[in-house]
């Protein structure tokens, strides 16, 4: 890995730059989405909600938001960015150079990782305007953020590689991605389901996530915060080994 | 020393079942300044997209500089710089960033990657746009930049895929004085191109390559001397109608009003300007119908068209010849 380095750096540099230079588009829009979220669930229907969890409902929303933005703003960075590459064959700059298939997955998902916990963290920052909380174990909140941004960045690279136009790369998001967050924990706790959809819900593994993450922040989970961790870990070499097979086939990349 | 580029038996089929390239061979030496030509659907962009690895090969070998393709792709790719025929950039990034990331790719620091980026900027006349966009450049100044793209590593071997399509005269001509002067200092050259001209004088060998196969490889002079005859135009005053129509020189009136006329190898002019003197005809100017590559190259691709019993005619039917 060392001696590729340089493109490592080349690529990574490339989107980082790319998605600060258009901030107005990528930073801005889910902090202001969430900061909706914070206005109208945790503020006005929160008040009326009351406890969930033993926390106060805006706390208790506060790391799903957190994460649901991470997992969208990594998952978007890279699924738009790789297809633009794509569609504007400039990906070609890459392929003709000595980059091993290896550099440009790890190129693009650092560009994503980058852009989630950007987002990630300007959510935080706008969320203690609402209410505040003490992070209760800083490794989990770090290993859970950094790991799901990792994870999510490889998704969208994925869809990338599969998309033919600018409408496939919206279809995950929306048909999947979007559902299974809304559905992962995000505002509720799962203990308010009946028990046979408490069970279809610990298969969305964005549950897993989000309260893995709400446990670093508040000490509070619906899942075995290890199930959690074991669970990304599984998803995350299941998407990696998808994404460098798909690199190594030239999937949509070379005819 | 090994050479430039060696394919062996390198065949590629589409996904569709379509066969581009049917088992092909070809060597370019180093140093070389070699022509892959072919009319459109040929092979050409198929063959050097397999070489820098942008499309995948069904069967074969490539090796490049004497390292195989399928045991060090990377190193394959290290030799090579890569001009494509179709613009590639992402048209809002700027002249200098697209070029310092290029750079990137190959493992260069970023010292030295200034340096050539300087140096070849200069040299193609581009210095002064290392700070715009590339949507605000022209299409020759956006052909020159992939140039230095391509260059900014100082490969060993330069693949370039009609680098010259849709740019004027002047600037063509001061492409080629660079080509040259980098093939002088060591760099091998592949070029494909539609502008017969363009390989006519800047390459010293050749290979067509026609339906998937190669179908003549020579060198340009070689290739010449097969011509045995050629077409010229000329301006005349005067009855074309008093010419004899039994000559031997397939003369033919054009609608501007010149005449072509073919001479075949031993004739000689001075016999074409006495049939016009016979007939009170003055000429006022001559100029070859074509450049005297191209008239080879139609000759040579029209002979290798299936005949109607399914045979193929591989030898140069025609050939045009010079006098």
């Amino acid at each position: 890995m060392w001696q590729y380095r340089i493109a490592f750096q080349a690529i990574a540099g490339k989107e980082i730059r790319r998605f600060l230079r258009i901030w107005q588009q990528t930073l801005i829009p889910p902090v202001m989405t969430m900061v909706l979220y914070f206005v109208i669930f945790g503020n006005l229907i929160g008040r009326r909600i009351g406890e969930m969890g033993g926390f106060d409902y805006m706390a208790f929303i506060v790391p799903g938001l957190i994460m649901m933005s991470v997992i969208t703003s990594a998952y978007g960075n890279v699924s738009s960015s790789f297809f633009g590459n794509k569609f504007q064959r400039s990906i070609e700059e890459i392929l003709v150079a000595p980059v091993p298939n290896y550099v440009i997955l790890a190129g693009f998902v650092a560009g994503g990782v980058t852009r989630g916990i950007m987002v990630g963290l300007l959510v935080t920052v706008v969320s203690l305007g609402f209410t505040s909380f003490a992070i209760h174990n800083p490794v989990i909140v770090l290993s859970v953020i950094l790991l799901t941004a990792i994870l999510f960045s490889v998704g969208g690279f994925i869809n990338a590689m599969y998309a033919t136009k600018f409408d496939d790369v919206a279809l995950v998001p929306t048909f999947i991605l979007t559902p299974l967050t809304y559905l992962g924990g995000v505002f509720y706790s799962i203990e308010l389901l009946p028990p046979f959809w408490q069970w279809v819900s610990q298969l969305n593994p964005i549950l897993h996530m989000v309260n893995a993450f709400r446990f670093g922040v508040l000490g509070v989970s619906d899942v075995n915060v290890w199930a959690a961790f074991g669970m990304i870990a599984v998803f995350l070499t299941v998407l990696v080994s998808w994404a460098m097979w798909l690199l190594k086939r030239g999937k949509g990349l070379r005819s | 020393m090994t050479d430039a580029l060696e394919i062996r038996n390198l065949r590629k089929v589409y996904a569709g079942g379509f066969e581009a390239l049917k088992g092909i061979d070809l060597t370019v030496r180093r140093g070389d300044f070699f022509a892959l030509l072919g009319p459109n659907g040929a092979g050409k962009s198929t063959t050097l997209g397999i070489v820098s690895a942008l499309v995948n090969k069904t069967s074969g070998q490539v090796r490049v500089c004497g390292i195989d393709q399928d045991r060090d792709p990377e190193g394959v790719k290290r030799m090579l710089g890569v001009v494509p025929q179709e613009f590639n950039f992402n048209d809002f990034e700027k002249v200098h960033d697209i070029l310092i990331q290029q750079a990137g790719y190959y493992g260069m620091e970023k010292g030295l990657a200034r340096r050539n980026i300087e140096k070849y900027l200069r040299q193609l006349e581009l210095w002064d746009k290392r700070n715009d966009q590339v949507r605000m450049l022209s299409g020759g100044m956006k052909r020159r930049l992939m140039i230095v793209r391509g260059l900014i590593h100082e490969p060993e071997l330069l693949i370039l895929d009609e680098p010259t399509a849709g740019v004027d005269i002047e600037i063509r001509r001061s492409m080629w004085a660079f080509l040259e002067r980098i093939n002088r200092e060591g760099v091998t050259i592949i070029l494909t191109t539609h502008y017969l001209e363009e390989a006519e004088s800047l390459c010293r060998n050749i290979a067509i390559i026609n339906r998937g196969e190669i179908i003549t490889n020579t060198t340009v002079k070689e290739l010449l001397l097969q011509m045995d005859r050629s077409s010229f135009v000329a301006d005349i005053k005067g009855d074309f109608g008093r010419v004899p129509a039994d000559n031997p020189y397939l003369m033919q009136l054009r609608e501007d009003g010149s005449i072509q006329f073919q001479v075949h190898r031993g004739d000689n002019l001075n016999q074409v300007f006495e049939l016009f003197a016979r007939a009170g005809i003055e000429v006022v100017s001559l100029r070859p119908r074509t450049n005297r590559l191209e008239e080879l190259f139609v000759d040579i691709v029209q002979a290798d068209q299936p005949q109607p019993d399914g045979a193929v005619i591989r030898q140069p039917a025609v050939a045009g010849g010079n006098v």
